[in-house]
């Protein structure tokens, strides 16, 4: 039961991801109310296990995905995630709410609850995860969710660059993060966290500990924007203000902080931990603060201002006492009420008057009282002034940091400590009194009131939560604080108390100075201003951006020289790097010659040779006159396809000689528009060791193929042979291969014929719409033509052929399982039956009589052949097992049915599908040419003429 | 008797298929060209008949006729392309 709860709750989010999108049709409201209707059914059904958590329990759930690969779907419930949870759908509800009133009908709002949900659903999964596989997964959904809703505006400039830097810093972050989960699960044997929590000892003591510990940091610090990565989060501030106070405040940039946490019990502990950590987290605690005092915009303020707090919770957990790691857990919680219901405040602000730029605000207090008082209570907080809940988290802060000493020194810490809280105490009551203190102004852009309720009772709710955990900590959240904290220590819980009144202690006395600081800095705020405008910093966008086009500079740099373009030079190096291979293997073996004896060759098997001899040597001698070329391959594939005949491979020479005529064709239509000759590029040096290349190469190949030729060796062939009949109900073997055997594979490659059919399609389209389309517009052929563009003769003798070739078609369709043939040479025979007509009437003529779209057949056949593959679920079995019956229909004899044949009709769709529209695509761009089209069937027709004929003499 | 037939119409087909090659490579135009790559098919037909006949066997017979079938269509192809430049108008 409780394992069921815990998958729909990691599953409703995603469920739910799906519906705004239909039901922003009838409205915001209706739709705000189903992208709510998840998370409270989500909340409710973590509320019901919240008592045995609470009690101690740890509920998990499993279902196996890839065991080899140790990938479980696993889902773990224990304090800290309950915790993490708890605050996903508890904050994902408010927010739901408050964008409702927050976004204006313009907004795409339905797509906007759509990725909300989405983003839910991956910030769940990650704090639900017990597999770390499963968790990686997660967080890089939350890296691309939180993409998009950064950039949901996306007429926005700043939206969509901020969306894109916060992608980069922790995408790059997610991908280290990946490696360093992998090397923690090597470590450990398993990738389940329950297991790896367990075996810290052999975590802290491998050799493999400090690179596994640099690489998950760094993806932690990148998603909780600790310095020096910590320049993203400002920037996606651009985003809608409800998708800061979600992602921003309490959800993903807190995913950092949740995997230190998480992985707390196994990493910390060393000095390593402590002086990367903690350093790291005192580092972006200053300057964070510092920064955050002289940003005018609000939520450049709030976002500095979380950055601060991040580097607080990460400078807590960092310092690897178990006291620190408790006081962490109680300041997520109130970091989450306090700054959360500040990003609401500030986003109520923007949508009043219009700005969210400090220095035109001001005297907001008269105008928007409701407004004011929640600002006032979170902002106190958020300084960490009693009676509130932040005065207790930074009370027991500066406690955990008076005892901490850096490298011996018992100052540092508890100093830049309080430096870090008189900023904050500044910023804090500078976001009060210089937006809602001071005389009311005139020139808002907009006539500010307070908003409709709808928007207010979300940060209300979060400010009364503030006054409530500052009165009674214990009482509210002191069960929840034990039981997270215990699962981030795992083991027995610190000393702790969470009361306001501690008594006179050194962290009173820090705090006393903090207040003091704070608000002799705002006094001087001016000054200060202007004296931090005047200085010189760095500015982090200008280096990013300055980093990225480095980045790629040099990806094109070397891609240019991987990738020049010119085939012979992949080509050269391939076979360059397969010879030096080849050289190297054989060099360091002994050779035995094989002891096959060889057969005998008769006369027209040597002529066989010769032909392909003779006309691989023409090849290369023509290949600049592109037209006989292809004559000369013409020649290659003739003699290859009689030599899989007599080698009895009829199915291979039956492809072959089809494949070989649909390629001709192509090619042809392509070369219509190429230069008839191809110019030469490369000196005389470079072809002569193209040359060399090539025949060592050559030669290589072939001197493989004899040692194999010469040698008896056992293949999987024989398994083919013996259990085609049984295991297929099919004789030939060939067609059983492609679609029981290697059903699969033959899937993909279908899907893959029809994405390439597909992607012609799309490239000629858009070619011919640009530069490449003007000039053919512009192209004159000046080659002397036949005037005769459909001759009779040759319209009569396709029409003749066509039921033919439909017929010997099918037939090759229908016979396939057993005989030679199949899907895909049946789809190839019917597939020129049609090109037939094509040459012989025109385009148009034989497109009025084609009835089924092209990309319909591909999609129709990729369609058949799944279903074909699914149906076998339904049996029971795994996807693609093909079952087979014998059936009798009198008069007709026995015969068999496989399920098999519906796979291959599949094929057959969509090879059809895919060859004639690719010979669609290229055909259009003749008629761009200028060509002209006709609707007769031919340019000269006797009975028309007779017809004429009879009506002159009359 | 029917041995030394099929050797012997072995025989003549094969030395057909290299003079076609002979034409191949001289050409002069592309039109013989073409010519001999058709005739090449019709000898490659011919010779997988024998062969089929030679080790008595059906499957040959269809392979034949399906080459039969489609040789021609690249034939066709390759000569309007001469004649018309582009194939399918």
């Amino acid at each position: 039961m409780h394992s069921t709860f815990l998958f729909l709750i990691a599953a409703l989010p995603f469920l739910g991801a799906l519906i705004p999108g239909v039901t922003i049709r009838a409205g915001r409201t209706v739709c705000a109310a189903f992208a709510l209707a998840p998370t409270l059914l989500a909340l409710v059904l973590l509320g019901l296990l919240a008592p045995s958590v609470l009690a101690g329990e740890v509920i998990t759930a499993r279902i196996e995905w890839l065991p080899a690969l140790g990938l479980d779907a696993s889902l773990m419930l224990d304090g800290l995630g309950l915790l993490f949870a708890g605050m996903i759908l508890g904050v994902g509800a408010l927010i739901i709410i408050y964008a409702r009133f927050y976004l204006s009908g313009d907004d795409p709002v339905g797509r906007f609850y759509t990725y909300l949900l989405l983003f839910q659903g991956a910030m769940l999964g990650i704090v639900l995860s017990d597999n770390i596989l499963l968790m990686l997964i997660f967080w890089e959904l939350t890296s691309l969710s939180s993409f998009l809703l950064i950039g949901y505006w996306t007429h926005l400039p700043e939206g969509r660059q901020g969306a894109r830097m916060a992608l980069t810093v922790t995408g790059l972050g997610g991908l280290a993060l990946l490696a360093g989960g992998l090397l923690l699960g090597d470590i450990a044997g398993s990738y389940e966290l329950s297991v790896i929590l367990t075996r810290g000892e052999e975590i802290r003591s491998s050799a493999l500990y400090l690179p596994a510990l640099l690489l998950i940091l760094l993806g932690a610090f990148t998603k909780s924007a600790q310095f020096p990565f910590h320049f993203w989060l400002p920037h996606a501030m651009a985003a809608p203000t409800p998708v800061s106070a979600y992602l921003h405040s309490a959800t993903m940039v807190k995913a950092g902080v949740f995997l230190l946490a998480r992985l707390w019990p196994v990493l910390s502990g060393t000095p390593e931990w402590f002086y990367i950590v903690a350093t790291t987290g005192l580092v972006t605690m200053v300057v964070g603060a510092v920064i955050a005092l002289f940003k005018n915009d609000l939520k450049a303020l709030l976002a500095y201002s979380t950055v601060s707090h991040l580097g607080l919770l990460t400078f807590l957990l960092g310092l690897g006492t178990p006291f620190a790691a408790v006081v962490a857990v109680f300041h997520i919680i109130n970091h989450l009420t306090f700054k959360a219901a500040l990003f609401m405040v500030a986003g109520i602000v923007d949508h009043e008057t219009g700005t969210r730029d400090i220095s035109r605000l001001g005297g907001l207090a008269r105008l928007m009282p409701v407004t004011a008082l929640i600002a006032l209570v979170a902002a106190l907080s958020m300084a960490g002034l009693p009676p509130f809940n932040g005065f207790i988290s930074k009370e027991m802060t500066l406690d955990a940091a008076a005892h901490a000493a850096w490298q011996g020194n018992g100052w540092i810490i508890p100093a830049l400590t309080t430096v870090a809280a008189v900023f904050s105490v500044a910023y804090s009551l500078r976001l009060f009194v210089h937006v809602f203190l001071g005389p009311v102004r005139e020139d808002y852009p907009r006539r500010p009131h307070d908003p409709v309720p709808g928007m207010w009772a979300g940060p209300a709710l979060l400010a009364l939560l503030v006054v409530l955990i500052g009165l009674m900590p214990s009482a509210l959240v002191g069960d929840l604080v034990a039981i997270a904290g215990g699962a981030v220590v795992k083991g027995a819980l610190p000393y702790y108390s969470l009361k306001l009144w501690h008594g006179v202690n050194p962290a009173l006395v820090l705090s006393v100075i903090a207040v003091i600081g704070g608000v002799i800095l705002l006094w001087q705020h001016g000054p200060l201003l202007r004296a931090w405008a005047a200085a010189r910093r760095p500015e982090a966008k200008a280096i990013f951006d300055a980093t990225v086009a480095a980045c790629v500079a040099g990806a094109d740099r070397v891609t240019r020289a991987l990738h020049g373009g010119a085939i012979s030079t992949y080509l050269a190096w391939f076979a360059a790097f397969a010879l030096v291979l080849g050289v190297l293997a054989w060099a360091g073996g002994a050779h035995v010659p094989g002891s096959r004896p060889p057969l005998p060759i008769p006369p027209t098997v040597a002529a066989g040779f010769v032909l392909l001899i003779v006309a691989t040597l023409g090849v290369i001698s023509v290949h600049r006159t592109r037209f006989l070329a292809l004559i000369m391959i013409g020649v290659i594939g003739l003699t290859v396809s009689a030599g899989f005949v007599y080698l009895s491979a009829p199915d291979l020479a039956l492809t072959q000689i089809s494949v070989e005529t649909v390629t001709t064709l192509l090619l042809l239509l392509a070369l219509n528009f190429l230069p008839r000759h191809t110019p030469a590029e490369s000196s005389p040096a470079q072809r002569l060791r193209d040359a060399g290349i090539a025949v060592c190469a050559g030669i290589g190949v072939a001197a493989l193929a004899y040692a194999f030729l010469t040698r008896d060796f056992s293949s999987i062939s024989e398994y083919h042979l013996a259990n085609s009949k049984t295991g297929g109900g099919g004789t030939n073997v060939v067609n059983v291969i492609l679609v029981d055997f290697r059903g699969y594979d033959t899937y993909g490659e279908i899907i893959v014929l029809g994405i390439a059919g597909l992607t012609i399609y799309a490239l000629l389209m858009s070619l011919l719409s640009g530069a490449a389309g003007r000039r053919l517009r512009n192209w004159r052929d000046t080659t002397p033509r036949s005037r005769d563009r459909h001759p009779m003769m040759m319209v009569v003798a396709t029409r003749v052929m066509m039921p033919i070739a439909i017929m010997v078609g099918v037939y090759l369709f229908l016979r396939g399982h057993n005989q030679p043939g199949g899907g895909f040479v049946a789809g190839l025979v019917v597939a020129i039956a049609f090109l037939m007509q094509y040459m012989a009437s025109g385009f148009l003529w034989a497109q009025e009589r084609q009835r089924i779209e092209y990309h319909a057949l591909i999609g129709t056949g990729v369609v058949i052949a799944g279903a074909a593959g699914v149906g076998s679920w339904l049996a029971g079995r795994p996807f693609l097992t093909s079952s087979y019956g014998y059936f009798t229909i009198p008069p007709i004899e026995e015969f068999e049915l496989a399920t098999a044949m519906i796979f291959d009709l599949g094929v057959f769709l969509t090879v059809l599908g895919a060859v004639m529209l690719m010979l669609y695509s290229l055909s259009r761009m003749a008629r761009v040419a200028g060509e002209t089209i006709n609707i007769e069937p031919m340019d000269v027709d006797p009975s028309r003429r007779a017809a004429d004929g009879e009506k002159e003499e009359s | 008797m029917i041995t030394l037939a099929l050797a012997f119409a072995t025989g003549c087909f094969t030395l057909g298929l290299l003079l076609n090659l002979y034409r191949l490579v001289r050409g002069p135009r592309a039109a013989d060209r073409i010519l001999a790559l058709d005739t090449m098919v019709i000898n490659v037909i011919a010779l997988i008949v024998l062969y089929g006949i030679w080790i008595d066997s059906q499957t040959f017979f269809e392979v034949s006729m399906l080459i039969a079938m489609v040789g021609f269509v690249s034939t066709v192809a390759y000569c309007r392309f001469i004649l018309r430049g582009n194939i399918i108008e």
